[in-house]
This record gives structure tokens, C-alpha cells and sequence, in this order.
């Protein structure tokens, strides 16, 4: 297992991948030289203190902000040299879940799923089916009419994630979804990235800082037959593990990579900076 | 204690602040920059009317805020101003027995100057300040990236429809407060000096050239592009969360009536120019 989780999957592409990137804004250097690589249907954790980039990282990859130096490419394009024009076609393959939702406060939660149909021009008569299904996949189909104002932070987040996900985009990037949530519905909110991942096979760039959803999406997953959520096989399985969505972590520090590895390296490390985000 | 990094000696404290050549430098810098940014989003405004998507509802609905939501202090503002003007003038007319004149100095004040300057300085309290709020508030919330994170160009849907809505509910206003103006001219002329209305109305469509609606239209149409750019760009641009958005709606509508006062002077000579030479 150990050995299958160091390399590569077969076959699979960078989905998304930072060469050298530096970021500096008036009050100095944010990031520098920042350099990794987010398989296809792999889940990066991005770890990090706050204000250490991690949103900033989250926001290039998508296009939002352009960064100083270095490279980045999405899906094999190369997003850091492209016109905004060209980002805002290019955004359509990618999901992104802000960390307060950032749902349109003037729309109804099923107006906000269906935003990105609309803008696309799909027949209204279309809408209404995807939206409820996507609704249905996050258990809020019974907030379609109402505000976001009228629902609670767990179910905000849900609901973002629906929007993010009515597209089917290839590539999800979700920015601290568990921040400020109870235990109870940041698990839920684990879940539901769990079953997003293991349904539709996405690739996911998550920013956080508790350690603890990232070992929950690396030691389990969703089974799409007894609708469970299970934990992974273990040693011996090779086979089995496999089939399983692989999930790494990168620390930051100090505007760099401080780690990038596998979630046994990061729970044996000794480091003491590590295990600060182990407590 | 001065190698700790909360602590600053004196040595370090005056390296560290800035000359006053730097602070003018940096201030000039700024300064520039908002002036590139304010009419690289004007043009862009502008340039999207000339290609798709248009958000035709948007501007409806921006329609309906700007026009009808300001009509009542449209009328009422006019209604006595049209008053004051004939109470005003009427009291030095009355000295040379020329009361009848009234109506052709109230006509041509309100058509020429009062009634777009007062209209735009109204709507720029009313309107600029509302797009500012409402604009920064959506970008503190992150709900302006969201929409750019799926495909959407904020100027297309945000700023354009703004700005065009304005551009065609400011002109009507003017005129609308022009007509209520002259009415409430018209009442106090026949109550205060005794001057017949239909004396008043005849002197005062007599007095009208096609020149001075001429004027008037086109000082309304430019206060518009004034107010809804200023409060758009001061929207957007919002930095420190609610607080900035505070600060933004009250420089919206500081800037804007410095600029419609400004810009009224020098349409006044240009329209002076032009009805010599033209009309």
C-alpha cells in the first residue's frame, strides 16, 4: 500500500500543477517558488496556517488571480498566461466552493444551483430536473425556495457545494469548507466531498487547517452500492487500494512548501511543525 | 529584545519610515492607478453593449430600482423647488412690474440648469451610494469571485446593466422633474402673484428653444454616466470588509456630486458653444 501511494496511478495527468509560483502583494512576498502537482482523481489537502497562501493557491488555480512568476496549468492548459476572456470559458470546468459559500445572497438556493445552467443558456425545462438531482445529492432539496439568509452555515456550504458541482466539472476546489462548523456538520460536509469524489470521480485541491478531514478523506470512502461510507482496505489489499481515490497532503510555511507526502508520512512525522497541526 | 520580531529600535523605526517624497510618490502612484482603473471599467461598461451576453432582466430590474424607486423624491424635490424658484424670482420682478416673466426664468432655469444638475445629485445620493454598498457588499462576500469562478464577467452582469439602466432612468427623471417643477412654479405664481396659469405656461413653453432641451438632456445623460460608473468602481473596489463598504457608498456619492458639479460647468460652456454655432 505504502508503495502504491508514492508514485503516480498509472496513466494519470497532472490536473493541475504549480511550477515556481511567487505571489507578492504590497505587504510582501506571500508565496515563492511554490511547485506541485494534483493527479487526475487524486485529493490534495492543503494544509497551512492562516494567511499563509492557501486561499491565494486555491484562487490561481482557478484563474481569480494571476500569479508573479512561475506557471500554472489546469487540465493541460496554461492558465497563468491566459486573458480573462479566455479564463471565464476555461472556469466552466472548474468547481469551486468558497469558504463562506459566497452564494448570491438576492437569489433562492435553487436560483444560485442553477446559476452557471443559465449563464450557459440550457432550456429551463432542463434546469429544474439537474438542479433538484444536485439539491437531492447534498440532502437540500427541500431549501430550494428559500434564501440563503434562512439557512444555518453547514447547510450554506452544502449548498454551495451543489452549485459548484451542477456543471460536472472535472476539478473541485474547495476553500476551508469545514471552517467554523460544529464537528457534526463538518463531518457531514467531509461526506458529501467523500461521495463527490468517489461518485463522480473528481480531482480536488482542499484547503484547511484541520488535519482531521484530510485523514477522513484519505482513510475512507464512499460506497456507491450499500450507499455507506467505509473505511479504506488495508495492508494486503493491494488490489483494493488500488481502486481507491488517493489522497496527499502539502503543507505550507512561511509562503513555501514545508511537506508533501503521503497521510502516513505526515502522522509519523516528528517534525515539530507538523505535529502542531496534529494536536 | 531587538532581535525578537515584535520588537522595533529606534534605529529600525526611522529606517523604516518613509521620506515625504515617498509618500507623494506613493500617493501620486495610487492616485493614477485609480484613474487607469476607473476608465478601463468605464470602457468596458460601454464595450459591453456592443457584444453578447446581455442581461436584459438585470437591467429591468436596475430599471425599476433607479426609476421608479426614485420618483418619489424625484417629484418632491421638483415640485418645491419649481416653488421656491417663482417665490424667488417673482420677488425681484415685482420691483420693475415684469412678474410675468417669472415663467420664462423658472423654465429656463429648470430645463437648462436645476432641473439635471438637481436630478443627478439626488440620484447620485440615491443611487450611486446604493450601487456602491450593494457591489462592495457582494465583493467582501466573495459572492463578485464566485461569479467570476463560473464564467461570469462581473462588468457584463454588474456594472453594464447599471449603467445603462441609469443612463435611460436619469434623462426621464430630469425631465419628469422639469414638468413637476413648472407645476409647482405654476401654483405658486397663481397663489403668490396672482399671475394666471395659463399665462405662466405660455411664458414659459414661449421661452424654450430647442437648444435649451437640448442642454438639458445632454447634462442628464452624462450626470447618469457619472454616478453609475463612480458608484460601480468605488464598489468594486472595496478593501476592508464592511467597514470599506461603509467608506466606498459615503466616497460614491462625495465623488460623483464633485464630479456632476464640475462636469456641469464645462457642459454648460460647450452647450453655450454649440447652440451658437448649431442650433
Amino acid at each position: 500500500m505504502d508503495e502504491f501511494r508514492s508514485i503516480p496511478p498509472a496513466e494519470a495527468r497532472c490536473a493541475i500543477a504549480f511550477e515556481n509560483v511567487g505571489v507578492r502583494f504590497d505587504e510582501g512576498e506571500i508565496l515563492r517558488r511554490v511547485s506541485f502537482c494534483v493527479w487526475e482523481r487524486e485529493t490534495l489537502i492543503l494544509l497551512g496556517e492562516t494567511g499563509t497562501g492557501k486561499t491565494l493557491t486555491l484562487k490561481m488555480a482557478a484563474g481569480l488571480l494571476q500569479p508573479d512568476n512561475g506557471s500554472i496549468n489546469v487540465l493541460g492548459q496554461r492558465i497563468s498566461d491566459m486573458k480573462e476572456k479566455a479564463l471565464l470559458a476555461f472556469r466552466q470546468k472548474i468547481g469551486f466552493v468558497f469558504q463562506e459559500g459566497a452564494l448570491f445572497d438576492s437569489m433562492t438556493v435553487s436560483d444560485n444551483v442553477a446559476y452557471r445552467l443559465r449563464e450557459d443558456g440550457v432550456a429551463e425545462e432542463e434546469i429544474e430536473p439537474r438542479v433538484r438531482e444536485v439539491l437531492r445529492f447534498v440532502e437540500l432539496e427541500h431549501t430550494m425556495n428559500q434564501f440563503p439568509s434562512e439557512l444555518s452555515g453547514g447547510m450554506r456550504r452544502r449548498a454551495s457545494i451543489a452549485r459548484a458541482l451542477i456543471s460536472r466539472p472535472p476539478i473541485v476546489l474547495y476553500d476551508s469548507p469545514t471552517a467554523g462548523l460544529d464537528p457534526v456538520t463538518s463531518q457531514t460536509i467531509i461526506t458529501l466531498i467523500l461521495r463527490l469524489r468517489d461518485v463522480y470521480g473528481v480531482t480536488s485541491l482542499l484547503a484547511t487547517h484541520r488535519l482531521q478531514d484530510g485523514f477522513a478523506l484519505a482513510n475512507f470512502h464512499f460506497d456507491p452500492y450499500s450507499k455507506r461510507v467505509l473505511p479504506n482496505p488495508q495492508n494486503g489489499n493491494a488490489a483494493a487500494a488500488a481502486r481507491m481515490a488517493r489522497t496527499r497532503f502539502l503543507v505550507y510555511r512561511d509562503g513555501g512548501v514545508y511537506f508533501e507526502g503521503e497521510p502516513e508520512e505526515i502522522a509519523s512525522s516528528e517534525d515539530p511543525y507538523l505535529k502542531r497541526f496534529l494536536v | 529584545m531587538a532581535d525578537t520580531p515584535l520588537q522595533v529600535t529606534g534605529s529600525r523605526a526611522r529606517q523604516e519610515t518613509p521620506s515625504v517624497f515617498e509618500v507623494l510618490e506613493g500617493a501620486t502612484k495610487r492616485s493614477v492607478a485609480a484613474v487607469q482603473d476607473y476608465a478601463e471599467l468605464s470602457f468596458r461598461a460601454v464595450t459591453n453593449l456592443a457584444t453578447g451576453p446581455h442581461y436584459f432582466q438585470d437591467t429591468l430590474d436596475q430599471m425599476d430600482d433607479i426609476g421608479v424607486g426614485s420618483l418619489p423624491i424625484i417629484l418632491l424635490s421638483g415640485f418645491f423647488i419649481g416653488g421656491v424658484m417663482v417665490l424667488q424670482t417673482g420677488a425681484q420682478f415685482v420691483r420693475f412690474g415684469q412678474t410675468s416673466l417669472t415663467g420664462n426664468v423658472v423654465s429656463l432655469a429648470l430645463v437648462r440648469e436645476l432641473g439635471p444638475a438637481i436630478t443627478g445629485l439626488l440620484a447620485a445620493g440615491r443611487c450611486s451610494s446604493g450601487m456602491a454598498s450593494e457591489l462592495g457588499s457582494m465583493l467582501v462576500t466573495e459572492q463578485v469571485d464566485a461569479m467570476r469562478a463560473m464564467g461570469t464577467d462581473p462588468s457584463r452582469k454588474l456594472v453594464t446593466p447599471r449603467l445603462l439602466a441609469t443612463m435611460l432612468m436619469v434623462p426621464l427623471l430630469t425631465a419628469l422633474m422639469v414638468f413637476v417643477g413648472l407645476l409647482g412654479g405654476c401654483v405658486a405664481s397663481v397663489f403668490s402673484l396672482q399671475l394666471s396659469a395659463i399665462e405662466f405656461w405660455r411664458r414659459a413653453i414661449d421661452a424654450l428653444e430647442f437648444a435649451d432641451l437640448m442642454q438639458g438632456f445632454m447634462k442628464s445623460v452624462v450626470f447618469a454616466f457619472i454616478l453609475a460608473t463612480v458608484g460601480c468602481y468605488k464598489g468594486l473596489t472595496v478593501r476592508g470588509g464592511t467597514q470599506g463598504v461603509g467608506r466606498a457608498t459615503t466616497q460614491s456619492v462625495v465623488i460623483s456630486s464633485v464630479m456632476i458639479i464640475v462636469a456641469d460647468l464645462f457642459l454648460t460652456k460647450l452647450s453655450l458653444y454649440l447652440s451658437n454655432k448649431i442650433f
